[in-house]
């Protein structure tokens, strides 16, 4: 997978590092405030997971930082751990804790 | 007939979800509406606001659903959840189930809820004079406690 994109690298291992994957990310209530946004699309370096995409969402958006303890994940429809690594195309939602019923 | 698991913005038909579960070797049909209140512990409740990440939340209400029909031994279970603006004394969300004796069917409800309230992406904003609130979070954790028997309570009197 760690196909140079970029010739001739600069040095090496660099190329991997160049690669990015997008990923698209969906707020939900108050994560959507902290966020002002429903969506949003990310460039993260290939391997990233979850946890290290937060990293950039609070970059973003700083009021994240408040809720991130307390915040689950998804990944497409089902739930996914911080460690989830991240493809292109994904999508990735925040999910602050829940209240039905 | 609609799919079992709902998530609509309409007022909900509880002769629907009802109708969801019925089955002729059923002894048993258990319907739960869960309506929204003016109070939360002292504070006056103008009305709720609820949000759902709709396509999970349907999934996440299925897997609760087969837990459900395996550990409690029920036929079939349903439910219909608001999302939207939800005002004083309307269904928030209706559930059925049904089983061939009442004792699986009462537990599979109680138990469906309390899962449902955890695990289930659909979020209610509570508004009051003054402002709003998300509920379930650190700060505005749930009122209702896990319910182990149906005792009366002195907020329930």
């Amino acid at each position: 997978m760690r196909t140079a994109t970029v010739y001739p690298p600069p040095f090496p291992g660099c190329a991997a590092r160049l690669r990015a994957v997008n990923v698209n990310v969906r707020y939900f209530a108050g994560a959507r405030e902290a966020a002002g946004r429903e969506a949003e699309s990310f460039d993260v370096e290939d391997g990233s997971d979850i946890a290290a995409l937060l990293t950039e969402i609070v970059r973003r958006h700083p009021s994240m930082e408040a809720l991130r303890p307390s915040l689950r994940y998804a990944l497409g429809n089902d739930f996914a751990a911080p460690e989830a690594v991240l493809a292109t195309g994904a999508v990735v939602a925040l999910l602050p804790p829940v209240g039905g019923g | 007939m609609l799919s079992p698991f709902n998530v609509t913005p309409d007022p909900i038909d509880a002769t629907e979800v009802r109708a969801a579960v019925l089955a002729p070797d059923c002894g048993a049909v258990v319907v739960f509406h869960g309506t929204v209140r003016n109070k939360t512990g002292a504070r006056s409740v103008t009305h709720l606001e609820y949000e759902a990440f709709a396509p999970m939340a349907i999934g996440e209400m299925q897997k609760i659903a087969e837990e459900m029909v395996r550990t409690h031994g029920v036929h079939r279970v349903a439910c219909t959840h608001r999302v939207g603006r939800v005002e004083i004394g309307e269904d928030a969300m209706v559930m059925a189930v049904s089983s061939p004796h009442r004792a699986a069917a009462l537990a599979a409800v109680a138990d469906f809820i309390a899962r449902l309230k955890q695990d289930v992406p659909i979020w209610k904003k509570e508004y009051f004079d003054g402002g709003a609130v998300w509920i379930g979070t650190p700060e505005n954790p749930q009122g209702e406690g896990e319910m182990p028997a149906p005792v009366a309570r002195e907020r329930d009197a």
